[in-house]
């Protein structure tokens, strides 16, 4: 006979509110644990859409997404020369401040388009942009609609993220650009939808973007700085090339230095979004450890409720065993009820969030066994409680 | 054949000056089908006693012996106090003190499978037991449902249900009329003789003073004095 399941049945309407009140809370914890995941994702989709094996950036920096990195654009053609390198490409990224300035097929023929597209017309979108060589290494992943940049200029691949429709128009820095293709959750470190654009374009944009800069450094005879510079270069390796190998041999050059796929992920994860990630952390544990106390106080409650019939067990004889099964069968299905309202509320609204929210079978696993532990640990107050029960109590008098 | 057997008992509580002697020097014997009250005004050692003889209660001197077993003798002569209850003591109390989240028959088979019965065999039993108590028609109806009356029987079919030597009943009925207390009372009376069992009821129902053997009064943590029924 479980007397837990059959305390519950009596009031489950009460038992019930309290899980509907604590899966709140255990949703807002694992929505944090999925907001950290999230951001670990987004800071690596960009490397892992660009399919990188190595990374040649300028001398003495960690790379463009760690600090400025400036290499020549002709260091492409000396890369794509090495032993063990497939392709290379040279690429740039600017982070910029875009206006959707509507769509070219709409403005003559009337063409539909989808709600995003409507709501996003006229309105300020922030994008990292992507300047790369056509064919080469640093181009677009897997479009899922549309198709990619041809040969002319001034065209986009944009991610749906940004909620703009094929065929719409955004414009940077005065230039505009139709998109002609979309990707799905290709979004930079910040969690700003990438957009590529030929290599040209992406030169001319960062011209353009710092023109008074370059207006100053030609009345002062500089001539201004040289429009050929990247902010990379990117290589895809022979499959039984040694990256490692490589890479020193390219640290020899003074004016670069060389990261592999796996360093560049690791200054992504561990350097860039550290801040974040430490943050939703200690959120997340503060979260836990609120659930926790909660919890505690929760079985607490429920256990003096039932102090004249732990009691009277005791009195009647029951073991101990019997009355810390009670207490602590309940909590762990008070967590249980309260995670797994928690998770189904999350996983119905995660796409709402304006970050990516990534929880899989390994993160539910992982918080559901923790939400275990804390129940496990909460209950000890509640058994400790029972336990100080006197049989004496229930007789009264 | 005494089933309670009580000799020299005392209890007190605190220490120095602010000690209550709640027991002293009790004397006291319960025999096999024999029903005792035991009455006084408040603060006379009733419940003490009852606690005493339930095994909930350390005695601070005498002997006690149940069902035959010295029970304390200075100290606890049994390490598994709540075996010796489970085995040889079945509890009336004044509030029934039935689970409410368990219905009539579940009360009664939770006693019996606390003694190692399997849950089907412990719920033909109850279900045995609650007919016997004319109560069997409401053995699936929960606490809350049931009439006072009703809910005593419950409890008097849980308190006998491992069928013990010693029945302790505090104030049982105290909630209940005239009638219903005359039929809670013969019932202890039936089960006394029945089960040859010891029955020790604290009470301050007046109205059931003639339905014991005997009635012992306590004053001051002493037996003030004894009277039997006539």
């Amino acid at each position: 006979m479980n007397l837990a399941l059959r305390d519950i049945r009596h009031k489950l309407g009460r038992f019930l509110l309290t899980c509907a009140g604590l899966g709140l809370l255990l949703g807002v914890a694992l929505a944090m644990v999925g907001i950290y995941r999230g951001v670990v994702d987004e800071a690596l989709s960009l490397t892992r859409a660009l399919g990188a094996d190595l990374w040649v950036v300028e001398g003495g920096t960690r790379g463009p997404f760690a600090e400025a990195s400036r290499v020549p654009g002709d260091t492409r053609e000396a890369v794509a020369r090495m032993a063990g390198v497939v392709a290379a490409g040279s690429v740039t990224f600017q982070t910029v401040e875009a206006r959707a300035a509507g769509s070219a097929a709409a403005s003559s023929a009337g063409a539909t388009r989808n709600e995003a597209g409507r709501e996003r017309i006229g309105a300020a979108l922030r994008l990292q942009i992507i300047g790369h060589e056509l064919d080469r290494p640093g181009g677009p992943p897997a479009l899922v609609e549309g198709q990619g940049i041809g040969r002319g200029r001034r065209e986009m691949v944009l991610d749906r993220s940004a909620g703009l429709p094929l065929g719409a128009i955004v414009e940077i820095g005065g230039v505009r650009f139709r998109v002609v293709g979309l990707t799905l959750r290709a979004v930079s470190s910040g969690g700003d939808p990438l957009g590529w654009i030929t290599l040209l374009d992406a030169q001319e944009l960062q011209f353009r973007l710092n023109a008074p800069a370059a207006r100053r450094a030609a009345a002062g005879g500089g001539g201004g700085q040289p429009q050929d510079t990247v902010n990379a270069v990117i290589a895809r390796l022979a499959p039984h090339a040694d990256a490692n190998l490589i890479t020193d041999d390219l640290r020899r050059w003074k004016h670069l230095a060389a990261l592999t796929a796996t360093e560049q992920e690791n200054v992504l994860t561990r350097s860039v979004v550290e801040r974040a990630r430490k943050q939703l952390g200690l959120f997340t544990g503060i979260l836990l450890l609120v659930s926790g106390v909660i919890v505690a106080l929760i079985v607490y409650m429920l256990t003096m409720d039932k102090l004249r019939e732990i009691a009277t067990l005791k009195l009647i004889g029951a073991p101990d065993s019997t009355i810390v099964a009670l207490v602590m069968q309940q909590a762990l299905l008070l967590g249980a009820t309260s995670f797994a309202s928690g998770a189904v509320l999350l996983m119905a609204v995660k796409d709402v969030f304006p970050r990516r929210v990534v929880l899989g079978p390994q993160e539910l696993l992982g918080v559901g066994f923790v939400v275990f532990v804390i129940c496990l640990l909460a209950s000890l107050l509640g058994v400790r409680a029972a336990l100080r029960i006197e049989p004496a109590q229930a007789l009264g008098g | 054949m005494s089933l309670v057997e009580l000799q020299g008992i005392a209890k007190g509580f605190g220490t120095g000056e602010a000690r209550v002697q709640a027991l002293s020097n009790i004397h006291l014997h319960v025999a096999a089908g024999e029903v005792v009250g035991l009455r006084g005004p408040s603060g006379s050692g009733k419940s003490t006693l009852l606690n005493v003889v339930a095994c909930i209660l350390e005695p601070d001197a005498g002997v006690m012996r149940l069902a035959g077993e010295t029970v304390w003798e200075g100290r606890w002569r049994r390490g598994d106090l709540r075996a010796l209850r489970r085995e040889k003591i079945g509890f009336i109390f004044q509030a029934h003190n039935l689970l409410p989240f368990l219905n009539a028959i579940d009360n009664v088979a939770l006693a019996i499978t606390l003694s190692g019965v399997a849950l089907g065999e412990a719920r033909r039993r109850a279900e045995a037991l609650l007919d016997h108590l004319q109560v069997g028609r409401r053995a699936s109806a929960m606490p809350a449902m049931l009439s006072g009356g009703e809910a005593q029987r419950v409890a008097i079919a849980r308190a006998l249900a491992n069928h013990p030597s010693i029945i302790l009943a505090d104030e049982p009925t105290a909630a209940l009329d005239s009638e219903r207390a005359r039929v809670v009372m013969e019932l202890l009376r039936r089960v006394a003789r029945d089960q040859s069992a010891a029955v020790l009821v604290v009470t301050h129902d007046e109205k059931i003073f003639d339905r014991f053997d005997r009635m012992v009064n306590l004053r001051d943590g002493r037996i003030e004095s004894e009277t039997a029924s006539t």
